[in-house]
């Protein structure tokens, strides 16, 4: 799971686009290039660091604590965008991990391995605690377990049942608070020194919540035709600051005020989506994709969606941090834990199978899109067992086919372009001729 | 009664219920008890004792073995998902499940969590309960959140027509249970003492008999065989004392095991048929059977890849379980794909290398085919301890 | 008016394949080579002879309907000798360029070459026997037929000492490849004239054939449009309208053949695909194998390189087996392993080839499942669809699994892609399969006018 930082990271790189809509792009690389200088400058500062988890992220209590995240699958997709992956996968290989296993956890050990040097060149600072979220995946726990052995750290141990019945109980709500009050609150101020503020806390929950409001006007926006948004490729970057380190802050409050402003000007304009070769003029296909984006070959990826005219309208992966479009909003219970509570049982990978199928359907019909991909990655389990029973209830219920493929995360031995070139393609004829 | 079985007889008997993927032993269970549930449970760990006190007959499902032919499963699953998911919908698609009123899966890792959800969508008018094993180890949150989640899950067996497991019902299943582990005890004793009496594969045959049978009748078994092993016509052999594990879920092929113990070594002690084997020491009796249950998983679950390590580190305890059993090395068998297992190995060999003990690793596949690469490697290994001497 | 045609090329991975219809949809000539590595040279291949089998049956046809006596057999024999004379123009040109590299060779030099042009007389002294299976059976190509006879006498020369292995492979090398890459002309007319000169025919026949060429002379068959599909279609220099997916195609193809078929099941050397279409062909659903090729066609390869045997023996040799051994993995890169094991268990050879060929059903089983399962007729297509023992278990398991369903196999089965491409290149003359014109856009103004990130 993830979201983008290193996405704009690579981004970044390219030649800016028309300044208009440059500027909240512009300013997430401010916000995170701030971000990792707070990091490098931990050790002088004496600012805390917790590692911790995108899906379940505790952030505003982190924030709470003044202890900054780090997130390691951000690490992860941030060096297979920089190419660095390989080279740490095979590292961790090397090291004895198993070539089956999860490949953002042999990233993140491959790159421990070599400094742990992040996107700005400099090494990360080492985690004073480790904030277990165990929240839609049991690699999570797996993972911690073995930074546990590297660090020898604090680890708070949240576990988040899973929403198996389509609804979350009052017990597993009750469960979660239990835990944040006797464990996680705990640990919290044992490596910080400073007290729980609920007060503090509040603040930080109705900021976020600010923040979401404007987020999901971007996500709903893929209603139009054309869609002014791709929502998966596009998205990773628009979910970026919501799903990490900056929720519940003011920079994420004005960040998503602008990208909003933007997007709702590309709606007046009747314009499509940015792609990283332009704008899409001609909106042939709205596709609903299921699963994560490959990261090693991110750009190339969508270039097979968008030389086709193929958008991405809704997906899943924009959700693995927060189902906020679904009504979700920090807040709006009204104790702060039990908020904390309902984010963490209600994302996307905490679903079961039927909830899960049952909002693609929705995602479907509410976004009238013509088709939908399922991209089965490797490495995620928790997304992908299952996935091949999801697609065929769902082509039932929409009486559409739909396309399957399979790469990884972040190992791009799992990534075969002509391979997935040619089934989107056909997929995408088939539709046409379905027409 | 006639005279006492003999231990071929006894083991040619779990080799027919071993081979009953169609499960005509639960088929034959429910006619000689009629409106009582049999309720599957997926591995690794399930309180039978509450399914059990239900009335109800619990039935492990650990997959097809190597004897069913995968269509259907495989139409479920992609290749790089492990093979037991896609055995037990092809059995269930088949129709040999139907025998079973409810499933129950309890939370090992992500392909078991959602294969209750494929249930859900394959199998809508089943019974399918997913378990929330408590990964917080304390009686005050996961203590509490596991106790209410068993009273929900006898209250649903008891909706499906079961009988309410009260907590005189609850006793009594406990009692019997913690006679059963004994027994088991028992045999991992006498495989620890004597291997040559009983094999690993036997042991594991007559572990997991007991998925099917009813628990006294499955104690009385184990006892049986204990009883019988001991005139079997068996010498000692020199071989190497191996502890085999990872293999907690997906089970081996018996030629996993017939091949490791054909190449020098015996297998004196494993994770095979975990659940069987899950609490260490009796639940015991209990005024509030249910509050033990729920200590007894809190606090006498054994060392597993499945559970959060919040306490000493699994490396170490793997050690100690290594001494207890006196082995001379380690061998890593984990079903390919598996996350738990996998994960851990790198851990696990650091803290046998730094203590000295010796291991290999294989991957396998409940329906694997292939054991010269496992012959090989088993049997280099065992040559070298025999030569230079366990460390 | 010169009629028109329509030309399909399939380039797949191992094998290309160029099929041309008539404007009635009628096909009247195929061509197939193996792709090699280079997929522009495998298309002119293909299509040119495509060509050169519509302009032959076209001289088959004036024959047979000028009712000569013996006109069938002339026929055939007329097609078998050119194709023969061609083999053996080829072999000529590769012994020449063979002949060139060996004597540049570093350990080469003048009895290299004379070792190579020792070796190609045997081969030619046995042209009839080497070339004329090739003549009929479309799936040899010259390169394996003539590398398997050239290897052999390599080993052969270099065992006798007269040149090193190493110089006579190298050349055949590098020859090889510029043979078949050179090897895209049309030179049907000059061997026509050749395998006349060889041949008994009657005047009368003589006449119709002459006939029959001027007829062509002045009526050539006119290629009115082409489409490519296959592996390797982005490598072809069409307009992007005039390339298909090969999933449409072989739906569309298949359902040519077969036309109450709904679902295909196409296994091919490196991919499998289950693909499911309506009652006019068009594709509803499919799926394909995933990234491992397991299971595929290339797997049986492997098995026959292991047993030492040609691949068309390992069916017969399978349906020999009276118990099927079980295999659980068909795994290419443990299909050698797996082999050795059980012979060494001492199972019998064919039984566990049949256990080998019933793994390939069961993993296309569940394909089928994936994409719908076999509700109507099902069609099997692609290399491995010749093979009888796959076909026997493939009828097995669809009757277990969905009862009683028809089975179709088509002697042109390889061709299936390729003949629904040109299905589709003459629906495209008609305008049909034009893109569907988009809905107007709600947008206005800037819709047209999009910038361009620079």
């Amino acid at each position: 799971m993830s979201q983008p930082q290193g996405a704009l990271q690579a981004a970044a790189k390219a030649p800016p686009p028309a300044a208009q809509k440059d500027s909240s792009m512009e300013r997430q690389k401010q916000m995170i290039a701030g971000h990792f200088r707070a990091l490098s400058l931990a050790k002088e500062t004496g600012q805390r660091v917790a590692y911790t988890f995108v899906p379940g992220n505790l952030t505003e209590l982190m924030h709470a604590f003044d202890v900054l995240p780090v997130y390691p699958e951000i690490n992860a997709l941030q060096s297979a965008m920089r190419q660095l992956s390989a080279g740490y996968i095979r590292e961790a290989e090397r090291l004895g991990h198993n070539e089956d296993v999860c490949t953002y956890v042999k990233c993140d050990i491959g790159m421990l391995t070599k400094g742990n040097v992040g996107p700005t060149g400099e090494a990360l600072p080492p985690p004073n605690l480790l904030l277990l979220s165990y929240t839609g995946c049991f690699t999570f726990m797996k993972w911690f377990e073995l930074l546990k052995h590297e660090y020898g750290c604090e680890v708070a141990m949240l576990h988040v049942p899973y929403v198996a019945e389509g609804q979350p109980t009052a017990d597993a709500r009750r469960y979660i608070v239990d835990q944040l009050k006797a464990e996680v609150i705990p640990k919290l101020e044992k490596v910080t020194g400073k007290k729980y503020d609920e007060g503090r806390l509040r603040a930080l929950l109705a900021r976020s919540r600010q923040a979401e409001d404007d987020l999901v006007w971007v996500l709903d926006s893929a209603k139009a035709r054309p869609s002014p948004i791709d929502a998966y490729f596009g998205a990773v970057y628009y979910v970026g600051p919501i799903f990490s380190a900056f929720r519940g802050t003011q920079d994420a409050v004005a960040y998503y005020r602008e990208l909003r402003a933007e997007v709702e000007d590309r709606v007046l304009k009747g314009l499509g989506p940015v792609t990283p070769d332009g704008t899409l003029t001609r909106e042939k296909y709205r596709l609903v994709v299921e699963g994560p984006p490959n990261w090693t070959h991110f750009r190339d990826f969508w270039r097979i969606f968008h030389d086709e005219g193929a958008v991405i309208v809704a997906s899943t992966y924009a959700k693995v941090g927060g189902l906020y479009d679904q009504g979700f909003r920090h807040g709006q219970a009204d104790d702060p834990l039990e908020s904390l509570a309902d984010y963490c049982l209600g994302c996307y990978t905490n679903l079961s199978l039927p909830s899960r199928v049952g909002l693609l359907e929705k995602y479907v019909r509410e976004f009238q899109a013509d088709g939908f991909v399922f991209n089965s990655i490797k490495s995620c389990n928790s997304f992908s067992a299952g996935q091949l029973v999801m697609l065929r209830q769902l082509e039932q219920r929409t009486g559409l086919p739909g396309a399957f493929i399979e790469s990884d995360l972040v190992d791009p031995r799992y990534y075969g372009h002509a391979n997935i070139k040619n089934r989107i393609e056909s997929y995408l004829q088939m539709i046409e001729q379905r027409r | 009664m006639a005279s006492a079985p003999t231990a071929t007889e006894l083991l040619e008997r779990c080799e027919r219920l071993f081979a009953d993927t169609a499960l005509d032993a639960v088929r034959a269970w429910k006619a000689a008890h009629p409106g009582r549930l049999a309720i599957g449970h997926l591995p690794v760990y399930a309180p039978r004792e509450l399914i059990h006190a239900a009335g109800a007959l619990p039935v492990a499902l650990q997959g097809g073995g190597d004897q069913v032919d995968i269509v259907k499963g495989d139409a479920c699953f992609q290749s790089y998902i492990c093979h037991l998911p896609r055995s037990t919908v092809e059995l269930g698609l088949t129709g040999d499940l139907d025998v079973l009123d409810g499933f129950v899966f309890p939370s090992t890792c992500d392909v078991i969590r959602n294969l209750s959800g494929i249930w859900k969508l394959l199998f809508p008018q089943k019974y399918a309960r997913f378990l929330d094993l408590p990964q917080a180890f304390d009686a005050s949150t996961g203590g509490r959140f596991y106790r209410h989640d068993l009273e929900e899950l006898g209250r649903e067996l008891h909706g499906l027509g079961g009988l309410p497991p009260d907590d005189g019902r609850l006793r009594a299943s406990i009692a019997l249970y913690d006679d059963n582990r004994r027994a088991i005890e028992k045999l991992y004793a006498l495989r620890r003492e004597t291997p040559w009496l009983c094999s690993s594969d036997e042991a594991f045959l007559l572990v997991k008999a007991g998925g099917v049978l009813d628990v006294q009748e499955h104690t009385a078994l184990l006892r049986a065989f204990i009883d019988a092993a001991g005139s079997r016509p068996r010498k000692r052999e020199d071989r190497i004392r191996l502890l085999l594990i990872g293999a907690f879920c997906e089970q081996p092929p018996l030629g996993v095991l017939r091949t490791l113990e054909k190449s020098g070594a015996y297998v004196v002690d494993d994770d095979l048929n975990l659940g069987a084997r899950w609490l260490e020491g009796d639940v015991g009796p209990s005024q509030r059977p249910l509050e033990a249950l729920v200590r007894a998983y809190l606090e006498q679950s054994t060392w597993a890849s499945t559970r959060f390590e919040h306490d000493e580190p699994r490396g170490a305890q793997l050690v100690k379980r290594v001494r207890r059993a006196g082995a001379d090395g380690v061998v890593f068998a984990a079903p390919s794909f598996c996350d738990p297992a996998l994960l851990d190995q790198p851990p696990l060999q650091k803290a046998l290398t730094e203590a000295g003990v010796p291991f290999f690793s294989f991957k396998y596949a409940e329906n694997t085919g292939q054991f010269q690469g496992i012959r090989e490697q088993a049997g280099t290994f065992s040559d070298s301890l025999k030569l230079w001497g366990a460390a | 008016m010169t009629p028109q045609h329509f030309l399909g090329i399939d380039l797949g991975s191992t094998t290309s394949k160029a099929v041309l219809i008539d404007a009635a949809g009628k096909v009247v000539g195929q061509g197939l080579t193996n792709t090699r590595s280079n997929y522009d040279v495998a298309a002119q291949v293909a299509k040119a002879e495509a060509l050169s089998d519509a302009r032959l049956s076209r001289l088959e046809q004036a024959l047979v309907e000028g009712g000569f006596a013996g006109a069938v057999e002339l026929a055939t024999a007329l097609r078998r000798t050119a194709r023969i004379l061609a083999s053996i123009d080829r072999l000529e040109a590769l012994e020449a360029r063979c002949a060139a590299l060996a004597r540049a060779a570093p350990d080469g030099g003048a009895r290299a070459e004379d070792a190579v042009h020792r070796l190609f007389t045997r081969i030619a002294g046995e042209a009839e026997a080497v070339f004329g299976p090739l003549a009929t059976d479309r799936s040899r190509f010259f390169r394996d037929v003539v590398g398997a006879r050239f290897l052999a006498e390599a080993e052969a020369a270099a065992a006798r000492r007269e040149v090193p292995y190493e110089v006579l492979v190298g050349a055949w090398d590098r020859a090889i490849i510029e043979i078949e890459n050179a090897d895209s002309g049309d030179r049907l007319d000059g061997l026509l004239d050749r395998a006349l000169a060889g041949l008994e025919a009657g005047s009368g026949a003589r006449r119709a054939i002459d006939q029959a060429r001027r007829d062509l002379e002045q009526r050539p068959i006119e290629i009115g449009c082409v489409v490519g599909t296959g592996y390797g279609r982005a490598r072809l220099p069409f307009p992007k309208e005039q390339i298909r997916s090969e999933i449409l195609c072989h739906g569309l193809g298949a359902h040519a053949y077969f036309p109450k078929t709904r679902t295909v099941l196409d296994i091919g050397g490196q991919d499998t695909k289950a693909i499911q279409i309506d009652e006019h062909g068009v594709v509803t659903n499919f799926q394909m194998n995933d990234r491992c090729a397991a299971g595929c066609g290339r797997y049986l390869g492997y098995i026959a390189e292991e047993m030492n045997l040609g691949i068309h023996e390992l069916g017969p040799l399978a349906l020999q087996a009276t118990r099927p051994v079980k295999i659980s993995s068909t795994c290419t890169v443990f299909a050698g392993v797996e082999l050795r094991e059980r012979l060494s268990l001492g199972e019998k050879r064919e039984n566990i080839l049949l256990g080998l060929h019933r793994a390939i059903v069961l993993r296309a089983m569940s394909l089928l499942a994936r994409s719908g399962g076999v509700t109507e007729q099902l069609t099997f297509t692609g290399g491995v669809a010749k093979n009888a023992a796959v076909v026997q278990e493939l009828k097995t398991l669809v009757t277990k699994h969905y009862g009683e369903r028809t089975l179709n196999t088509h002697p042109g089965s390889i061709f299936t892609g390729a003949l629904g491409a040109a299905l589709f290149a003459e629906r495209r003359s008609r305008g049909e399969a034009a893109p569907v014109l988009q809905k107007p856009r709600a947008a206005k103004a800037g819709a047209t006018s999009e910038e361009r990130v620079p």
